[in-house]
């Protein structure tokens, strides 16, 4: 069995994110940046199974500029067996990427594909979902826990409700929660292996997929900054404020 | 794993060693460790930077794309009073003090840049893997490092993630931690580094980096003060760099050398930017970055052996920045240039390593120490004695007076008892030119996987309580810049907290912490702070 795990390049969780000003996008340059983190998740969960002897083949790809790079290294560095990089330079939507995934998954074959439920970055929560229409394959997002089963998959996972638990069949997406697993280290000497595993490199060009965006961006601004709160003195006057002044009662 | 050479530190220091050890022989087996997640997001700098070691380095950066294109224009230095200000002719400043050569940089940028350069010539570097210990062969020398563990809890077991530290043997170790380094601290211990020598000096650096109104920006504009908000007795000084994108980098240097335990130098660094000469400056822009880190200002007095069996001390990690100049990266590359010249002979030619010191004499950084000797040791006679001093010292001798003055304490001997010293009234937060910690350290990016040890280390937990507290009224609550530190009244009892997940990694607590009780050790790899182009 051969698992596909898509990985994306975003900026670090930690860095206080800053708005361009002119409001055409956020500040990128010199900017820690990392591999979403429920991506993590994902190639975690896809190491493990080919560890439990499930799968026989994990492949990392993504898709984005020539540092994109970087995070299908670090899923080599944890376990992948090898990579694609699918170049592409510019504003990627989540239905270009869906369609350059599908591309690669008539190419390569794989009986799963998995990817983070969201990425942190745009927060789409789409490629997934539109993955699973494209190829016309079972779907389970919001993975919480996953079960190999012969040619089944037993996924948990995380709605509104509390756990759902669904059983799809092969060939399925997947999309990773956070909680499905804790993503390993890369310890140094498999940083040096992955260094040698194969990455294929190709022009999204090559693909014959449109990838230019179907959406226009008006503008990107900062969310207003909250007022500071004020001190009351009793009940009485928190009442009287909820009701004539932040009208909520 | 074992290399020619190991290297423990991707700061200007390490990155240049690295790089010369290339240039010197392709062949040599070079790994380079940085504990911060990627190279440059641990590194804090004013910077005026002066090209000398890079132009010996790599004479064609130009070319090259480096991050060093703002020139300094014009120089402009302040002496501060509460309210007014004296403009300080700069043909009357030292020759040091003069940057009209000079660019203005962000040295962590040219960090990413010196790796993306190191990285080509195949040195092999790894972010995310702070070296934690030290390894010895039998005979006592030097043998290597070993990263830190990854995946330890809080209490010290094993969680399912753990993934055990390697070791990491050189035929030489090079160690390039920057200032305070917790190796380095080890290291100038056990081989008794710095006997003979003064005691090292330091100091804390704020800088926070403003995107400020174009009509207030003039690019290249390099400007000092001295003076309010500090006392004639505290050494100190402001920076404000007007580099290019409508950004300007206003910092500030405190000596850790002060007496007064209830002096805050983040608090300093606060209201120094109220004042009328500043406020004016980043009044409606916006603040977009904050960090602080100890850095050396003992010189040439405290300078420590910088060789021993098996290894050597680069950059801070030794000391070697020069304080009147107020640059250490120049310096920094050049030890780090002839660290490696010296280990391509120790490897060729089986010199000993002891032939660094003697390069190390015969350069233009000895010379550049040398001279700057005594001006900040003068400064212990206060702001104005020190300024008078090093106009004699620097302009009329040119640093070549018969007699070198000494530093007679560490700067965790200095705070003087806080019944006995005047408590300090810092003005409110107002959010707009001055901010709190919290809000600060945000900025910084900071942050280490939660569930892990402590890596701010107490020999006596219970001393803050019941000495430091009552003597110094725990002083680390304040000089601490990110708010690690809390005295916290828990049912009337308190309780001293360390929020370790805070720490920026300045290692101002290792420094100052008056009975030397905290020890600042390494963190799991990747945490701290994760600068951007500071």
């Amino acid at each position: 069995m051969k698992i596909l795990v898509a990985v994306k390049r975003v900026i670090d969780y930690n860095v206080q994110i800053r708005v361009k000003e002119d409001g055409t996008g956020v500040v990128t340059d010199n900017v820690k940046m990392s591999t979403n983190p429920p991506d993590d998740n994902a190639i975690e969960e896809a190491v493990k199974i080919k560890e439990a002897g499930k799968a026989t083949e994990v492949v990392a790809i993504t898709v984005g500029e020539e540092k994109a790079q970087e995070t299908v290294r670090k899923a080599l560095a944890v376990g992948a067996d090898r990579g694609i990089h699918v170049k592409v330079d510019g504003i990627l939507e989540p239905l270009a990427v869906s369609k350059i995934l599908q591309k690669i998954v008539d190419k390569e074959k794989p009986d799963l594909v998995f990817m983070g439920k969201q990425a942190i970055d745009d927060d789409c929560n789409q490629t997934g979902q539109m993955l699973s229409a494209l190829l016309n394959w079972p779907q389970a997002t919001f993975a919480s826990k996953i079960e190999v089963k012969d040619n089944k998959l037993e996924v948990t996972r995380e709605i509104d409700e509390g756990l759902e638990t669904i059983e799809i069949n092969f060939p399925a997406i997947v999309t990773c929660d956070l909680r499905l697993n804790e993503p390993r280290y890369a310890s140094l000497p498999n940083i040096m292996k992955a260094k040698k595993k194969p990455i294929e490199e190709i022009p999204a060009s090559d693909l014959g997929v449109d990838v230019s965006p179907r959406l226009e961006q008006l503008k990107v601004e900062e969310p207003p900054k909250r007022k500071a709160g004020i001190k009351v003195a009793n009940v009485a006057e928190l009442v009287q404020k909820l009701k004539n002044e932040a009208k909520v009662i | 794993m074992e290399y020619d050479v190991v290297i423990i530190g991707g700061g200007p220091s390490g990155l240049s060693t690295a790089i010369k050890l290339k240039q010197l022989d392709p062949n040599l087996n070079v790994c380079l460790l940085e504990k911060a997640s990627e190279i440059g997001a641990h590194i804090l700098s004013g910077n005026v930077f002066e090209t000398r070691a890079l132009d010996e380095l790599i004479p064609n950066w130009k070319e090259l794309n480096s991050p060093i294109k703002t020139k300094v224009t014009k120089e402009k230095f302040l002496f501060l009073g509460k309210t007014k200000s004296l403009s300080w002719p700069t043909w009357l400043l030292p020759s040091v003090q003069q940057n009209h050569k000079n660019y203005i940089i962000s040295l962590a940028n040219l960090c990413r840049w010196l790796a993306e350069q190191a990285e080509n010539l195949g040195v092999e570097i790894f972010p995310g893997f702070p070296a934690s210990e030290i390894l010895y062969n039998e005979d006592g020398s030097v043998k290597g490092v070993a990263t830190q563990d990854m995946g330890i809890d809080k209490d010290g077991n094993k969680k399912d993630s753990f993934e055990p530290g390697i070791e990491l043997l050189g035929k030489v170790t090079v160690f390039a931690e920057g200032c305070r380094g917790h190796l380095g601290k080890q290291l100038i211990e056990k081989f008794e580094l710095n006997k003979g020598k003064d005691p090292q000096q330091y100091g804390i650096g704020f800088k926070e980096i403003w995107e400020i109104e174009d009509k207030n920006h003039q690019e290249g504009l390099v400007m000092h003060t001295a003076g309010w908000p500090l006392d004639n007795s505290t050494y100190g000084g402001s920076f404000m760099y007007h580099a290019e994108n409508k950004q300007v980098f206003v910092g500030y240097v405190i000596g850790l050398d002060y007496k007064n335990p209830h002096l805050s130098p983040y608090d300093e660094f606060q209201r120094f930017k109220t004042h009328p000469a500043i406020k004016k400056i980043i009044e409606g822009g916006k603040r977009i970055s904050y960090g602080a880190r100890a850095l050396i200002e003992g010189g040439f007095q405290s300078l420590p052996k910088m060789f021993m069996p098996g290894a050597l001390l680069v950059g801070c990690d030794a000391g070697t920045l020069n304080m009147p100049k107020i640059k250490g990266s120049h310096t920094a590359m050049k030890s780090g240039i002839i660290a490696a010249e010296t280990i391509n002979e120790h490897l060729k030619e089986n010199k000993d390593l002891s032939i660094y010191e003697d390069k190390f004499k015969n350069s233009w950084l000895y010379k550049e120490l040398y001279e700057a000797r005594n001006v900040k040791p003068s400064f212990s006679w206060g702001l104005i004695l020190g300024i008078i001093f090093t106009g004699i010292d620097q302009i009329l001798f040119r640093g070549k007076l018969p007699f070198t003055l000494k530093y007679k304490h560490a700067d965790h001997e200095t705070l003087k008892p806080a019944n006995e010293m005047p408590k300090i009234d810092y003005p409110k937060y107002d959010n707009v030119i001055t901010f709190d910690k919290t809000s600060s350290v945000y900025l910084t990016g900071t942050n280490h996987a939660d569930n892990q040890p402590v890596h701010l280390k107490l020999k006596d937990p219970d001393l803050p309580i019941n000495y430091t507290l009552e003597k110094f009224d725990e002083p680390a609550q304040r000089y601490c810049p990110a708010g690690v530190y809390e005295v916290q009244k828990e049912n009337n009892v308190n309780k001293f907290v360390i929020n370790s997940q805070n720490c920026i990694h300045c290692k101002t607590c290792d420094i100052k912490e008056p009975s030397q009780n905290i020890t600042w050790v390494t963190p799991e790899g990747s945490g701290g702070p994760r600068y951007g182009n500071m």
